[in-house]
């Protein structure tokens, strides 16, 4: 997928694509979006807007059950995203 | 600017399981087809469908579809329409081989046959030894399933209309259905989408309830339109709660942890079940669960600051135990509770699940219009999936039988279209008027000033909704809940919007879906307070027992004064003899 620029500060519609068909997956990415999104470095700003192009059963396996993606990129942004709180 | 219009021989909302094997069904038939879908589809809450699908397949031990249309019509109670479960349960099996032609990847045998796991509720012999009847894709069906479906629509041409909000239903004079406003979520636009036969797929409703385990989508957005069409919705007090949500959160926390020996325990550290279910204790059936733990809760024995939970421990177990036999308990309990269990207990309530009832239709997917028993269907409207009531769970759904629903149903429902579209050519004459109310209901929120914002009244309402409308029902406190739930609906017309942008305007997509989720909860609540019985889901400590003689009926609830009527339940199947009420013993 081509990211630009612009895309990375379109946050209305970054928090449309955090609604996803499970509820752990629209708590945790919406509290995520809210809380870090904004202090991400633009590398990292477009690998979140990539990942949220994975199916949700591969989301929720890095961030909820216990898998890491093999791309140490992705696996820097699901820590962070593990990280998030959403108590 | 002008409304733009679209016209198609079909127009289905809604693309999780039902919406998208109708869709395919229609495609492969050369019909026009409109799929809108507020998420991407295969973000839908299909998704989230881990289980499986059943059918009487017989791959691993003897089964047939009588046996399992048996354990269907006792799991509802004996409220479930035994012509609609006598069709599913013979559909299943073309249904299964037909997902498997289209590339479903089901686990296997080692003799190439599709794996059937067992699953509570299922027998062989009426009632004898387990069946394994569930058909799954490793712990990923309900995304295999729709992973499939959507590739497959797209190859077969389908149109997607994806990240779309449908707005209303439009219907002529004579309450035929003329297609829908939908709202273009990325650019705030509306958009007219004329259609020869509708169908609804939108799915459920959990987010009426303040602790739920459905997606944030669950906003029951089909039901509403139906209700604003002037339709009915049928049983809708039948709603399946899991004891065992985070509490404050409603993310389930499997049986599977008390199976291993996780146990629940009040703010004395009390193991309470013992009291209320002396000998299954913590592995008492589900309502039973869920209803002690509101009892404790209500009785002022909660944990938690606002004494509104109670604990499931776990930390009596080896660490090796719940790594090993409980694997993403852990992880979800960290994350969501903000609980380590190997330490500490995991703070949980009853979470609402599933929802048995929704959009009356007969077993070709049908709306039924009326109280009527004999009663005609629309032309032309369909529903199916978990938004519609066929009705085939009844008062309870067994395991396993709600994807199977969702895929028998959409697909029937497509094959039925597929015969009204040749009939029916031609598209029927726009009401402009009923345009302009749709219209007119947006631009309400245009409206700017002082007001109550769409998240105070939602969390106002799904509260009340689980304090008078969950797992607890007495006369009075459903009562005062109906009142409460009124009021609340006045109160919509104070709430005003914080953001009035077009583009991605999530607040504006929120404020329509509260509009939905009161029009539903109404509709659950004052279904709920009227039938004075205990059956399946539904159950009342003031009326605790089955009352075959005077509520073998579905309750069907109109928008327009809350209006209840009943029907008959369908006792007759198709071609075999009648299961008669009997008292379920598991």
């Amino acid at each position: 997928m081509i990211i630009q620029d612009s895309d990375l500060a379109d946050i209305d519609r970054l928090r449309w694509q955090c609604r996803r068909g499970m509820l752990e997956l629209d708590v945790l990415l919406e509290a995520f979006l809210e809380q870090h999104y904004e202090a991400l470095s633009p590398r990292l700003k477009r690998h979140f807007i990539q990942f949220l192009e994975f199916p949700d059963p591969i989301i929720h396996a890095w961030c909820i059950g216990g898998e890491s993606p093999d791309d140490d990129e992705f696996a820097e942004l699901v820590s962070s995203i593990r990280a998030t709180s959403v108590v | 600017m002008a409304l733009e219009k679209q016209r198609f021989d079909t127009l289905i909302l809604g693309a999780g399981g039902a919406g998208l094997n109708a869709a395919l069904q229609l495609a492969n038939a050369n019909l026009k087809v409109a799929v809108v879908s507020k998420v991407f589809p295969t973000r839908s809450h299909t998704v989230a469908a881990q289980g499986g699908v059943n059918a009487a397949l017989a791959n691993v031990l003897p089964d047939n579809w009588h046996w399992h249309m048996f354990d269907t019509v006792k799991g509802s109670d004996y409220l479930g329409d035994q012509d609609a479960i006598e069709y599913m349960c013979r559909e299943a099996i073309p249904t299964v081989y037909e997902l498997e032609h289209n590339g479903v990847p089901f686990s296997r045998l080692a003799n190439g046959k599709i794996y059937q796991r067992a699953f509570g509720g299922q027998s062989q012999d009426f009632g004898g030894e387990q069946a394994a009847r569930t058909c799954a894709a490793a712990d990923r069906t309900g995304h295999a399933i729709l992973h499939t479906l959507y590739q497959q629509n797209i190859r077969a041409k389908t149109h997607f209309y994806d990240e779309f909000f449908a707005v209303d239903l439009i219907k002529d004079d004579e309450g035929i259905i003329l297609g829908a406003l939908v709202l273009n979520i990325a650019t705030g636009e509306p958009l007219l989408i004329e259609s020869k036969t509708t169908l609804l797929a939108t799915g459920g409703c959990g987010q009426v309830f303040r602790t739920t385990s459905n997606a944030h989508i669950n906003t029951g957005d089909g039901m509403a339109m139906v209700l604003r069409a002037d339709l009915p919705l049928m049983d809708m007090e039948f709603f399946q709660f899991h004891p065992t949500g985070i509490a404050g959160k409603g993310m389930l926390i499997t049986e599977g942890v008390r199976g291993e020996g996780g146990y629940l325990i009040n703010k004395d550290g009390d193991r309470f079940m013992e009291k209320y279910a002396p000998n299954a204790k913590d592995l008492a059936s589900r309502d039973v669960v869920a209803r002690s733990i509101v009892t404790e809760v209500r009785d002022g024995h909660g944990c938690g600051p606002e004494a509104d939970h109670v604990m499931l421990k776990v930390n009596h177990l080896n660490e090796d135990v719940i790594a090993k036999r409980l694997p993403g308990i852990r992880e979800s309990a960290k994350i969501f509770a903000g609980v380590d269990p190997v330490k500490d207990p995991i703070p949980v309530f009853p979470t609402a699940h599933y929802v048995m009832g929704g959009i009356p239709t007969d077993r070709f997917g049908r709306v039924m219009p009326t109280a009527d028993d004999d009663g005609e269907s629309l032309p032309g409207l369909y529903a199916a999936g978990e938004c519609a009531c066929a009705s085939v769970h009844g008062a309870n759904r067994l395991g396993g039988n709600s994807l199977l629903d969702i895929l028998v149903f959409g697909r029937l429902a497509g094959h039925n279209i597929i015969d009204y579209v040749k009939e029916n050519k031609a598209h029927r004459p726009l009401n402009e008027a009923s345009v302009e109310a749709s219209m007119a209901r947006l631009d309400r929120w245009d409206a700017k000033g002082e007001g109550m914002t769409v998240s105070q009244l939602r969390n106002e309402f799904r509260k009340t909704m689980e304090d008078h409308a969950g797992v607890f029902r007495v006369e009075d406190m459903m009562a005062e809940g109906v009142e409460k739930v009124k009021k609340i609906r006045e109160k919509l017309n104070d709430v005003r919007l914080s953001d009035h942008t077009r583009t991605f305007n999530t607040n504006r997509t929120e404020a329509l879906e509260l509009e939905n989720l009161i029009d539903v909860g109404l509709a659950i609540a004052v279904s709920a307070l009227h039938r004075k019985e205990s059956r399946g889901a539904h159950s009342r400590p003031d009326y605790p027992k089955r009352d075959d003689a005077n509520w073998m009926k579905h309750t069907l609830y109109w928008r327009e004064s809350d209006k209840l009527d009943y029907k008959g339940v369908r006792v007759q199947p198709l071609t075999v003899e009648s299961f008669p009420p009997k008292e379920r013993v598991y």
